[in-house]
């Protein structure tokens, strides 16, 4: 479904990606694990053209991605909820939602569809999302990029600060959409929060996959954590 | 019909109604309010919702200014054609600006935008045999006759005047409620919160500004073309820098980002100055200490403000 090939990614004259490659199948949870700076979420950006890989190859379903302009890529199907939320803090929950839909007209069931993985939202739709918990914000900031009806969704550290409830709703959530197909990048650096949703894991490490293996290699093997994100993780 | 859309009607039939018991001096003065009224509600759709801060948007207002002055005292276009001619040289011109413009962002984006402007004014005077710079020109009786209806229209007419002026305001009051309850002002808005996200979400970013700078540069140009029709005289000052600041004083003054802000703004503005020069001949230093005061107490501006603490349901 998704295949990337040997990508070159750089900041400026610094080459932050080396010959990045992963490929993703339908339905497929892969985890992108990695120490802080490892290029796991240049990664993410290069796969929505929001860093141009200056080598390599992005595939979705046959199409070359690689080469549209940033604006281009969701609409052929990737969702993207970056670090941080980044929502529209003026606008209402229901308000984001319908932005979200908006590129690819997907219609009210789209919205009704990510809704119902997250229940509370249903309760905010006339609430400012600026206004809403942390986790809440998580919650709305997936919503939003699932109205887009995605085949491919990345989420970087969706986790990051949450409570333990939250986590859990997060992790159903992704457990929810691999039963209607939906393919997951997930960049974590809390491995209890991955390994119970993760097909497989790539390990990141100086802008390169090092390793992947499937979730239960992974748990088989606590060595491999400690050497790819570090004793303490 | 909604409490927003009663709102707006409330209050252009409450100017309607103003014509009836206003002084000459006033009911002038409010002439002259709502067309430069308009010129902030374009203003608005580019600051406000866009989150684009324009310092060159009187290149946009002389643009209709000038073509609709010029056009009728040279070509001898009538006041409705001249007044189309301001409005498709105000679109052509905002299309071109926006589309080199906005290859900036930020602080570059306000400086280009000055630029060209600063270049505007300074076409005009350069032009002098044309425009007659400072001077001016006073258009021909004749431009601003024109028949109507089996009817002679003369906008020298004070009344008449008024209620196009009035007519004029309430359709860009119109369009910018339209923007806004439509999804393109969920675009706009999301765009002035976080440009990357939008574009993440498959959002063409520079289309979807330079469709605001389009807009708002076409409304400035309308109240260009009013101007210059309505009180029969165009010259260079309406270019000068000091026409790019007026709109962003009055719409953060009446609020930002909200339908009606820029309206009140303008309407303050002009008779705080009013006042203040009645009284001392350093009115602008009253009307400095004035609008400190209200930025402190009314940051969001006076509407925005009453949106934040009481009213939100305020488009």
């Amino acid at each position: 479904m998704l295949e990337v090939s040997g990508i070159d990614c750089f900041y400026g004259d610094v080459q932050v990606l080396r010959g990045l490659s992963l490929s993703l199948k339908t339905g497929e949870v892969l985890c992108l694990m990695g120490r802080n700076g490892a290029g796991k979420t240049t990664a993410l950006k290069a796969i929505m053209g929001l860093v141009r890989a200056r080598a390599g190859r992005i595939v979705l379903d046959g199409v070359d991605i690689g080469h549209l302009p940033a604006h281009e890529v969701p609409r052929q199907g990737i969702g993207y909820v970056p670090q941080g939320r980044r929502l529209f803090s003026e606008l209402t929950v229901r308000e984001n939602l319908l932005i979200g839909q908006m590129t690819r007209k997907t219609g009210p069931a789209a919205l009704e569809r990510a809704v119902h993985l997250f229940p509370v939202l249903k309760e905010r739709m006339e609430q400012r999302s600026g206004t809403l918990s942390g986790g809440e914000q998580q919650m709305l900031a997936m919503a939003r990029a699932l109205c887009l009806e995605p085949k491919v969704l990345l989420l970087d550290e969706p986790t990051e600060g949450l409570m333990p409830s939250m986590i859990a709703a997060i992790r159903q959530s992704v457990i929810e959409l691999k039963r209607h197909d939906v393919a997951t990048i997930l960049v974590e650096q809390r491995v209890d929060a991955v390994l119970p949703v993760a097909d497989r894991v790539a390990f990141v490490e100086n802008g390169t996959v090092r390793d992947t293996l499937p979730v239960e290699a992974v748990r088989a093997d606590h060595g491999l954590i400690d050497r790819y994100v570090g004793v303490g993780h | 019909m909604s409490r927003a859309v009663l709102l707006h009607v409330g209050v252009i039939a409450l100017l309607f109604a103003l014509q009836f018991v206003l002084s000459d001096y006033h009911h002038l003065t409010l002439t002259r309010v709502m067309i430069l009224s308009v010129y902030a509600i374009g203003f608005n759709v580019l600051f406000g919702y866009t989150g684009l801060l324009s310092l060159g948007h009187a290149l946009f207002f002389a643009t209709g200014l000038y073509a609709a002055g010029l056009s009728a005292t040279y070509w001898g276009f009538t006041a409705p054609t001249a007044f189309a001619a301001g409005i498709a040289a105000g679109l052509a011109v905002s299309l071109l600006i926006g589309a080199v413009a906005l290859r900036t962002t930020g602080v570059a984006f306000m400086i280009v935008t000055l630029m060209f402007a600063q270049a505007g004014h300074l076409a005009t005077l350069y032009f002098g045999d044309i425009t007659r710079g400072d001077e001016g020109i006073v258009l021909p009786e004749a431009s601003r006759k024109f028949a109507m209806l089996g009817a002679t229209v003369d906008l020298a007419d004070a009344g008449l005047r008024f209620n196009l002026a009035l007519v004029l305001l309430a359709v860009t009051i119109g369009v910018s409620l339209l923007i806004v309850k439509r999804p393109i002002g969920r675009v706009l808005i999301a765009i002035r919160e976080n440009e990357p996200r939008t574009l993440m979400l498959g959002f063409d970013s520079f289309r979807t500004k330079l469709f605001a700078v389009v807009v708002s540069g076409t409304i400035s140009a309308a109240a260009g073309a009013a101007t210059a029709l309505a009180f029969g005289y165009v010259g260079s000052t309406f270019a000068s820098i000091q026409y790019s600041i007026y709109p962003l004083l009055w719409t953060l003054l009446g609020g930002a980002a909200t339908v009606l802000g820029p309206v009140l703004g303008t309407l303050v503005m002009f008779h705080l100055v009013d006042l203040a020069s009645g009284y001392t001949t350093a009115s602008l230093l009253v009307v400095g200490v004035v609008l400190v005061l209200l930025v402190l107490f009314f940051p969001k501006g006076i509407l925005g403000t009453v949106r934040a603490r009481w009213l939100p349901w305020l488009p």
